[in-house]
């Protein structure tokens, strides 16, 4: 399983999905309505690397973190 | 890398990296502080901190600092931050001012960009995220 974590102001609790891509993973939460209108402004991070492929490959026990608009100081 | 629950103390941080610094021939000394205006009736901003993930952003500056000689610091706020008050910190020391001056712009310009902190306006007790200041990260629709 992935774990699937939503970071800040999304305010949605983790999900653990079946996924050998991130594309999968993807292609999950957009069935997600909840998440209409985030994913095209986050983030993503895998095993808190940011990444930037939907070809990346994972694994049972990697974490996927959805990080939305930020905005410190 | 200093996190605080609350407000930041500046005199107490800046003059404790001034201290430790002392001794390390810097010749320029340059502090980053903000503070939090009063303005559009809020009665602080608070903020959520992915630590991982900013941990590794700030040893990438660090990093790209020691290139340059220099070094860079920070101190953030976790939680409810009132007006008036700071809940950001930052530093840069290098041997001469010309890479300090172009450091803390290019490094203070990428936290607001890219460093995994989130935003709330304090109204009358609520928390209400800063939806029109927050910027997407380098990268960001990925999964849109």
């Amino acid at each position: 399983m992935i774990r699937v974590e939503f970071l800040g102001p999304i305010g949605k609790k983790p999900l653990e999905v079946e996924a050998g891509t991130l594309k999968e993973v993807s292609d999950l939460l957009k069935q997600d309505e909840a998440l209409a209108g985030w994913l095209q402004k986050c983030a993503v991070a895998v095993n808190d690397a940011m990444v930037g492929d939907l070809d990346t490959p994972l694994k049972t026990g990697d974490k996927v973190t959805i990080l939305p608009p930020v905005c410190g100081g | 890398m200093e996190l605080y629950e609350g407000p930041l103390d500046a005199k107490e941080i800046f003059g404790r990296w001034l201290d430790e610094q002392a001794a390390s021939n810097y010749g320029a000394y340059i502090p980053f502080v903000g503070t939090i205006r009063a303005e559009d009736g809020i009665e602080a901003l608070s903020f959520d901190i992915y630590e991982p993930i900013l941990k590794a952003w700030f040893d990438d500056w660090q990093e790209r600092a020691a290139q340059r000689g220099a070094i860079v610091k920070m101190a953030h706020a976790i939680g409810d931050v009132p007006v008036h008050t700071s809940s950001y910190i930052s530093a840069v020391f290098s041997p001469k001012r010309r890479v300090a001056l172009e450091l803390i712009d290019a490094f203070v310009e990428d936290f607001k960009a890219n460093a995994p902190i989130w935003k709330y306006d304090v109204i009358d007790g609520q928390r209400i995220y800063a939806a029109d200041r927050s910027t997407p990260m380098d990268g960001a629709g990925l999964l849109g």
